[in-house]
């Protein structure tokens, strides 16, 4: 049997405005103060009105044009109805049949190693709910309910069923992540639930006989982590295969609906949760209390033209004008916009990307991790680094120098002492290490070192090759930035003449 | 159009509303009797006339992102049924419901 997994992502993200989508209460993620950023309109107390947020849609605008979505100009607001104890009141503003965005799409690496196009059905803004904390001690206690977070403008992406496995839909989210940080349209931090992710999740069978069979939809959800939502997929591809061979549900088959299941990240099974009864019965209708939004084609085309640069640009930019590789391009970019900035300003001083990036991609990226630190708060400014990778490229150093200024002005930074550009080259002369390309001063070095170890000398011309180490450790000594591969060479072509 | 009382049980259901038998036979009549008097409007040829999304014919009312202050918590708290001084209290949500 022949088996596709087929994957749609409903993706939410929380738009970073400084006020909610219709009031003016602050827009903070603030668990420890609960109800304290609210007010009568995001309490849904009657009588009062809602008024849209201008930061929000034009934050919405910038994504769905980035996403390559066709903008629409006409958009209306609509109330989808249901009781919660985390939505106030006992509505959602949402949009419905005339969503602000349609029909864009995000590229991914696929898991056949091509670039694929996954194709997104919709943008659309909503106002987000409520947090309810439950009793979890299982006694039945009273839930709470948090509405800190209730009118906090969200943006729904939902993509067509394009993703083929858990590991593709992690790299639609991650692509996703990125491009919306890119953006800085939202801090897409999952922890605190500004990225959320729901997944729809089915199997295209063919079976022997060549008949072809899809079963039952199951959207899944809890999904807190991109490690969970490759997790939840891989699981239910097992489950819904099992669960065919077992009852031979089929997707159309009557009675059959679609299921909801919820995700549990710590036994790494996905569970039924209750059948979303009247699921289709939101009783949506166009908000009376909002106006509609017209949006011009020449404001559309000012977005465009004003987007900021897209990680796939920018990773494409990288190789074709930096010559970088097509890994190191993605180890910088991947790692968010302002690593890539911090590389490009060591490329302008340095002048040299390749050289830049085996640096940024070594040794900057083993220190940040070592000290758990972003790239805003390292130590080693982007100027400073460029000077030293500048150094090394015009052969003042050796690139091994350049390791060992690095780690040295590090260290230096670590003991809280000011570290600048012109530290570098002191460090330069005070340790010795510019290359010695005076051929003369070399030799000179040589001869004497091979003078004073006469002993390896002889073990050396006895045929133990490796006693010329420690003769090249002598006039490394002495000439610390001479290349050692160089050194080697003088020396046994000097022991060679006086032989 | 005739309402049935299965219509009207799903829409009591949908807003949460215990109903006796007697009212739903009632609301069977009364809320059929509605809808009949705004079937009326079907009358009207509307063939040529695009839909509208709004009566108001504003578009693009927006403010701008400018925090305001909010109320404190206990006035916040002041109309809920049941609070812990913190949050608001409801009888406990099975997840997924």
């Amino acid at each position: 049997m022949n088996v596709t997994t087929i994957v749609g992502l409903e993706v939410h993200v929380q738009l970073q405005t400084k006020t909610k989508i219709f009031c003016g209460c602050a827009n903070r993620f603030n668990p420890d103060a609960p109800n304290t950023q609210v007010c009568p309109v995001c309490l849904g107390h009657p009588g009062t009105l809602p008024v849209m947020n201008k930061e929000a849609f034009d934050l919405s605008l910038i994504t769905a044009t980035a996403l390559n979505c066709e903008i629409a100009e006409f958009t209306k607001w609509d109330r989808k109805q249901y009781f919660y104890p985390d939505l106030p009141k006992g509505y959602q503003i949402s949009q419905y049949d005339l969503p602000f965005s349609k029909e864009g799409w995000l590229e991914i690496d696929g898991d056949d190693g091509n670039r694929r196009k996954i194709r997104i059905n919709r943008a659309h803004l909503e106002e987000d709910a409520g947090k309810n904390i439950h009793d979890e001690t299982g006694r039945g206690k009273d839930s709470q309910v948090d509405l800190n977070r209730a009118g906090t403008p969200l943006l729904e992406i939902v993509s067509e069923p394009d993703l083929r496995s858990g590991a593709e839909a992690k790299q639609y989210l991650e692509e996703m992540r990125l491009l919306l940080t890119f953006l800085d349209v939202s801090d897409c931090n999952m922890q605190e639930g500004s990225l959320r992710c729901d997944a729809n999740v089915n199997l295209h069978l063919t079976d022997d006989a060549g008949q072809k069979i899809a079963t039952p939809i199951v959207e899944v959800k809890n999904l807190n982590s991109f490690r969970a939502v490759e997790a939840a997929i891989d699981f239910e591809v097992q489950r819904q295969l099992k669960e065919y061979e077992k009852s031979g549900r089929k997707l159309c088959d009557p009675g059959v609906e679609k299921e909801t299941r919820g995700w549990d990240a710590n036994r790494n099974v996905s569970f039924a949760q209750r059948g979303k009864e009247d699921a289709a019965d939101y009783r949506y209708f166009p908000d009376p209390d909002l106006v509609p939004v017209t949006v011009t084609k020449e404001r559309i085309a000012d977005v465009r033209a004003a987007l900021p640069e897209a990680p796939a640009t920018r990773r494409r930019r990288f190789e074709k004008e930096l010559g970088l590789s097509t890994y190191d391009a993605d180890v910088i970019v991947n790692q968010g916009r302002e690593l890539a900035s911090y590389f490009e300003e060591v490329v302008e001083v340095s002048g040299d990307g390749k050289q830049s990036a085996n640096f940024v991609t070594q040794d900057v990226l083993r220190e940040m991790k070592e000290r758990g630190v972003e790239i805003g708060e390292f130590p080693v400014s982007a100027s400073i680094l460029g000077t030293i990778v500048k150094r090394v490229v015009d052969n003042k150093i050796t690139t091994k120098s350049g390791r060992e200024v690095f780690s040295a002005l590090l260290e230096e930074a670590d003991n809280d002492q000011e570290i600048s550009t012109s530290r570098v080259d002191e460090m330069i002369s005070e340790r010795g290490l510019e290359v010695v390309s005076d051929t003369g001063a070399l030799e000179e070095a040589v001869r004497s070192a091979i003078a004073n170890c006469s002993s390896a000398v002889e073990d050396y011309r006895a045929g133990r090759k490796q006693a010329i180490g420690a003769i090249i450790g002598q006039v490394m000594k002495q000439a610390k930035g001479a290349d050692a591969k160089a050194v080697r060479e003088l020396i046994i072509q000097v022991i060679e003449e006086t032989a | 159009m005739q309402l049935t009382i299965e219509d009207v049980r799903k829409v009591a259901k949908l807003a949460r509303l215990k109903l006796t038998p007697e009212e739903e036979e009632l609301f069977v009549d009364q809320l059929g009797n509605i809808l009949n008097y705004v079937e009326q409007l079907n009358e009207v040829d509307t063939e040529n006339v695009l839909p509208m999304a709004h009566t108001a014919e504003l578009t693009n009312v927006f403010r701008t992102d400018e925090p305001k202050t909010s109320i404190d918590r206990r006035e916040a708290l002041s109309n809920a049924p049941s609070t812990d001084g913190k949050y608001f209290l409801v009888p406990q949500i099975l997840e997924g419901a």
